[in-house]
């Protein structure tokens, strides 16, 4: 009795702790099926009120709209370019930069690191780095979103420690073969780091696919504007004028702003979601890597 | 002593290779992290971005006398304040919760799903998520369609423009995104765990909360404190992100946070010497913070960053 009595009172919580889980899926996916359903929704049904389940007539206007828009489709092709570029260089730089800090007979290790310590303490922050972006010649120019951004102290702590696992075998016997310090990276160290590039790959990705607030503050000029930055004039500083005045001519007056913004956002985020499922597995080893020396 | 540093000058130039792979990283960092920290220099001159540096006039502490005197900045304090104590005291415990109740999931693929989707929202950009929540929280949107059909509300409110919501939606936005990443952290030191103090407890008879409170809870203590005194030390900081997207001219007397101030005053207003000074006053505000969280949960639970 008193043992079916504990089993029973175990099942209880079991029960409780799935439904809460479920709940917790339910609310993180919601908003994204919100702005799905509501893209796909027919124009006559988004100005009756809000969707919130399933589209009554699925139509694709809305994106027919954004799709034909140049300048967010322009913004789409920056947005792309940058993120391309910019993972592929900050990966590459931390990377190298990393290899040489995991060697412990380094001279002057000690004060790299030094140095390195201080910046996560102590930063210039806004005003001062944009200033320095000015003097730099960056205002207004495309590189400011890569170079800026081509090195974290964190991310080469977590590419240091994953080198220093790989066993100092593996790299004397290509010594002994004679290749360089640069050719024991490149076709030994790096090959052999897939899982923590992947992961690093896919931070910097991110942060450059969703970053608006570079744009924000150092592009000027409409044709260097990336997506997420004109979303951000489209949402919060609701000026769409221009895509309205071309949905009007296409749609009379039938295709409200709400759903062009839906389907840019969409648009926006379907990249991220399709490259997610590729590569969440490595997401929990690497920010794993990242807490035990970070 | 001098031999000793001749021959590290010899390695150094017989490791050429490995020092032209870190030495480009260290002139990035001098270039984009020291130089900034120069610049700040600044907040005691009064600065035009149009003459060099050395022309402009020393004017000493007048900027910081100039914004301890302004209502803005000490509104700006309150609001920075506000939304960090409440993601702090309400927010800070929720991955950890989220964490150990995961934990007790059995089955093996549920719990990874679960975990998966939980983090989604993390990827997904300010924009998007942001533009979200002004389409819920605006006219006819879902919260006010869910607060009506509960009979919570009579007719609807227009929360993001209303000053005394925006603290409580930059909370509840912030959550709803971010926790379930936050809680990778904890997730990962929790399996950590060494199985055997669980058959031990099991065995000495505790019940699935003495379990959950004597071994998960100790176990993941350091974790839980390094991340306190960050987020301690990160109080005067808030989500600029976050924030500038839900921001409006209608709710910014209570959504203007320290961040948004200085954005606002230096390349809004182009008060640059003055937003800088206010910066400068933060950053060692902040430092003073990490070192007193990092001191006190070294005295009180032994764990600490340095």
């Amino acid at each position: 009795m008193e043992k079916r009595r504990r089993f029973r009172r175990i099942g209880i919580f079991e029960i409780c702790n799935t439904l809460l889980m479920l709940a917790v899926c339910f609310i993180t996916l919601y908003p994204m099926w919100f702005v799905f359903v509501n893209s796909l929704n027919a124009p006559e049904h988004a100005m009756l009120g809000t969707v919130n389940w399933l589209p009554k007539e699925i139509s694709l206007a809305s994106y027919s709209v954004v799709f034909n828009d140049k300048s967010l489709m322009h913004g789409f092709y920056i947005t792309t370019l940058r993120t391309v570029i910019g993972t592929v260089v900050h990966v590459l730089f931390t990377a190298i930069v990393a290899y040489g800090m995991s060697k412990s007979n380094l001279i002057g290790r000690k004060l790299y690191l030094k140095i390195a310590l201080i910046t996560m303490l102590f930063s210039g922050g806004l005003i001062p780095s944009f200033i320095l972006m000015t003097k730099l010649g960056l205002y207004d120019n495309f590189w400011v979103f890569i170079i800026p951004a081509m090195y974290t102290f964190f991310n080469m702590i977590i590419f240091m420690s994953f080198f220093r696992t790989i066993p100092d075998s593996l790299e004397e016997s290509a010594k002994v073969d004679g290749a360089s310090d640069y050719g024991v990276l490149f076709r030994i160290v790096l090959p052999n780091s897939m899982a923590v590039i992947a992961t690093i790959a896919l931070f910097s990705a991110v942060y450059h696919w969703n970053d608006y607030y570079q744009g924000v503050i150092y592009i000027h000029s409409q044709d260097q504007l990336p997506l997420q930055t004109m979303l951000y004039k489209i949402i919060a500083e609701n000026s769409m004028s221009f895509m309205q005045q071309q949905a009007m001519a296409q749609f009379g007056a039938r295709l409200p702003g709400s759903s062009i913004k839906f389907a840019s956002m969409m648009v926006a985020t379907i990249p991220i979601l399709l490259v997610y499922p590729f590569i969440q597995r490595y997401l929990v080893k690497g920010v794993m890597i990242g807490a035990i020396k970070g | 002593m001098f031999q000793y540093r001749a021959g590290q000058i010899k390695t150094f130039f017989r490791q050429w290779q490995l020092q032209s792979m870190v030495i480009p990283g260290i002139i990035w960092m001098i270039i984009f992290c020291y130089i900034p920290m120069f610049w700040l220099i600044i907040s005691f001159m009064d600065y035009s971005i149009a003459k060099p540096l050395l022309e402009s006039p020393f004017v000493g502490l007048k900027h910081f006398q100039d914004f301890m005197t302004d209502d803005r900045f000490w509104r700006s304090i309150r609001n920075t304040l506000g939304m960090s104590i409440i993601k702090l005291v309400l927010g800070f415990p929720i991955p950890i919760l989220f964490a150990l109740l995961l934990n007790e999931i059995r089955n093996f693929r549920f719990k990874r799903t679960v975990q998966s989707i939980s983090y989604l929202p993390h990827f997904i950009a300010w924009t998007i998520f942001g533009g979200i929540m002004l389409n819920w929280l605006g006219e006819g949107g879902v919260i006010n369609q869910l607060m009506m059909a509960l009979g919570l509300q009579e007719r609807e409110i227009l929360f993001i423009s209303d000053a005394k919501y925006f603290w409580w939606i930059t909370y509840f936005s912030d959550t709803l995104k971010e926790a379930g990443w936050s809680a990778i952290i904890y997730i990962a030191a929790i399996s950590g765990i060494d199985p055997a103090l669980y058959e031990a407890a099991e065995l000495d008879g505790a019940n699935r909360w003495q379990r959950m409170w004597h071994i998960t809870i100790q176990c993941i203590r350091p974790t839980i404190a390094i991340l306190f005194i960050l987020a301690v030390s990160g109080m005067l900081g808030s989500n600029f992100e976050q924030i500038f997207m839900l921001e409006n001219n209608m709710n910014i007397k209570m959504a203007e946070s320290l961040d948004l101030y200085i954005y606002n005053m230096g390349l809004v207003s182009g008060r640059h010497s003055f937003s800088t000074a206010v910066l400068f006053a933060r950053s060692i505000v902040a430092l003073g913070l990490l070192f007193l969280a990092n001191y006190a949960s070294k005295k009180l639970t032994g764990d600490s960053i340095f």
